[in-house]
């Protein structure tokens, strides 16, 4: 029986404290997180208001004109409960009249765009109103590149990259996310009917075990087939972390200097802080 | 004797000497404040943690301005102070620095360079080749920086060598979220040998941990003295900044020593002869190990000295 331990109340301490340090050491007080109806920014959210204060956190509703109503329904939900800034800024029209340009696009990039068009707006309110953008991807999605490149993905602090999705569904029940959002179905809502399972193909449930014991647990093949994973989904989710190593890193510069930025120019991102 | 000892659990601004001097001026004031007879401050606690390039850059040679400053400071009240020290040669030491007097009384350069994980100090740093206990107003104290003391010869040697406490910066990130356990791992671990190592070499120590976070690693704090016989005596708060302040009678050392006289016990000789012969013929995975350089460099030196 594999048990992937959460501690919620240390979780919890520790990830407001990793807010707040981090904000405040950029000489910041506040933060803003794309509130999307789901578990994780729900989760965020909630971290960083315990963090800086609620009124120092602005929820931004990003909706496209396709989103499942009851995502913006739970996303409010979130933002009268604790008590949060909030703004809605509806991304139909800058995305119908992107693909109107290039109506060949598929669900793929359409979804990719509009989580491209979200990171935009966040960081556009991270300048006005001066607070740093929290992330919301977790471990599981990170390792498997269940997300867009510079889209969901971007962050400034994210306090959920190192907490597989059963962590965070038991830290957010846990914190008080409502739960109703805390039990439904995981969906990106890139289009009408997608959910997460669906389209990786396996249950978070049953890979957050498996990347538990391969990656945190460093167990070899043999002995995660004796756990009772079968050849094929270790291969299967092996090989998707290895594809999307790109996804985790900055992009490769070509080094032609004596000292190339994160090569042989190495610095800790606090530098000076 | 009753010593006062303070730890500053303090966070550090990364690679900012100037701001942490004023840090280590506020805490030596507060310390004086208090009657503290002697202050220990966290592993690298002068320019913080994770300095990679900027090392160079915070690295006090024997004439920097800063030694002054602390040379002077140390008039107030001794304490030990974690800075990058750098040789007449331009190698740097992650060390730990006991000031008193307005002298340095004692340097302890880092042996034990974690380089694995999360951690990468060999990178940036040059390894301390000794382990010497050092005398002080108080008595003899050793200073073993944080992974040193995961290395059990360290405090072996220092409580051979006389040490009645072991003062212990450190930099320990917290990592390790276990169920039902109200610190992560590495708290945990921390705690257990402050305390086994307390009681089995019967004295006291005096563990000084950081907080704040860097680059996403947090430091769980939790500085704490543990006496000889294996009690906590003052712990400060976890994951936050505190400034801890306990009296430690010595002569619990004595007290202990008269219960259970392991270390007048303890053969030293064995010991030599034991490691000797494992050095000569080492179980086999040490083989590779021990061909290397150390082992020529042991050698010559022994024949120079005959």
């Amino acid at each position: 029986m594999i048990q992937i331990p959460t501690n919620a109340p240390l979780l919890g301490e520790i990830l407001t404290g990793f807010i707040r340090n981090e904000v405040h050491k950029t000489g910041l007080s506040k933060a803003v997180v794309g509130l999307s109806g789901g578990v994780d920014s729900a989760l965020s959210a909630m971290l960083a208001a315990k963090a800086l204060g609620a009124k120092n956190v602005l929820a931004i509703l990003m909706p496209y004109k396709s989103s499942n109503p009851g995502s913006q329904t739970h996303a409010e939900m979130v933002v009268q409960k604790i008590g949060l800034e909030s703004l809605v800024v509806d991304i139909t029209p800058q995305i119908d009249a992107y693909f109107e340009r290039f109506p060949d696009a598929d669900a793929r990039r359409s979804g990719n765009e509009m989580a491209r068009e979200r990171m935009t707006i966040l960081y556009d309110h991270s300048a006005r109103w001066n607070g740093l953008v929290i992330g919301t991807s977790n471990k599981t999605e990170l390792l498997l590149g269940y997300g867009t490149l510079h889209g969901d993905m971007a962050s400034a602090i994210n306090p959920l990259g190192d907490l597989y999705k059963t962590q965070v569904w038991a830290l957010a029940e846990a914190i008080g996310v409502p739960s109703v959002i805390v039990a439904k179905e995981p969906s990106a809502d890139l289009w009408v009917g997608q959910t997460d399972e669906g389209e990786l193909g396996f249950t978070y449930r049953e890979v957050d075990k498996l990347l538990y014991m391969m990656v945190d647990q460093r167990c070899t093949k043999p002995e995660l087939i004796t756990l009772g994973f079968t050849e094929t989904f270790i291969d299967r989710v092996a090989l998707q972390i290895m594809t999307s190593q790109f996804k985790r890193r900055l992009p490769v510069i070509a080094k032609v200097s004596q000292r190339t930025i994160d090569r042989d120019f190495r610095y800790s991102r606090d530098w000076g802080k | 004797m009753s010593i006062r000892i303070a730890i500053a659990q303090i966070n550090p601004k990364l690679g900012d000497l100037d701001a942490n001097m004023r840090l280590y001026k506020e805490n030596i004031r507060r310390a004086t404040k208090e009657a503290a007879d002697l202050l220990l401050f966290p592993e690298l606690s002068l320019t913080g943690y994770y300095l990679r390039d900027t090392v160079p850059n915070v690295a006090l040679t024997l004439n920097a301005a800063e030694r002054k400053t602390l040379k002077e400071l140390s008039r107030e009240l001794p304490f030990v102070a974690g800075l990058v020290e750098e040789s007449a040669d331009h190698r740097f030491f992650n060390a730990a620095v006991y000031f008193e007097k307005g002298e340095i009384r004692h340097t302890h350069r880092k042996v034990y360079l974690p380089t694995y994980g999360m951690f990468d100090e060999q990178r940036y740093f040059a390894a301390g080749d000794r382990i010497r206990v050092f005398d002080s107003k108080f008595g003899r104290l050793a200073l073993l920086v944080c992974e040193d003391l995961w290395h059990p010869s360290t405090i072996y040697l220092a409580a051979l060598d006389g040490a009645l406490a072991v003062l212990c910066p450190s930099a320990s990130p917290l990592r390790g979220i276990v169920d039902a356990q109200a610190q992560d791992d590495n708290a945990r671990y921390w705690e257990m040998i402050n305390r086994t190592y307390a009681e089995t070499y019967s004295l006291f120590m005096v563990y000084g941990n950081r907080c704040g976070f860097e680059d996403g690693v947090g430091f769980w704090g939790g500085s704490e003295i543990v006496d000889p016989f294996g009690q906590r005596i003052a712990k400060a708060k976890y994951y936050e900044e505190d400034f801890l302040v306990a009296d430690i009678a010595l002569e619990s050392v004595r007290r202990k020593r008269t219960m259970s006289p392991l270390l007048r016990d303890e053969d030293i000789d064995l010991t030599i002869n034991e490691l000797m012969r494992i050095r000569e013929r080492p179980a086999a995975h040490f083989v590779q190990k021990l061909k290397g350089s150390k082992v020529q460099r042991f050698k010559a030196s022994k024949k120079r000295k005959r």
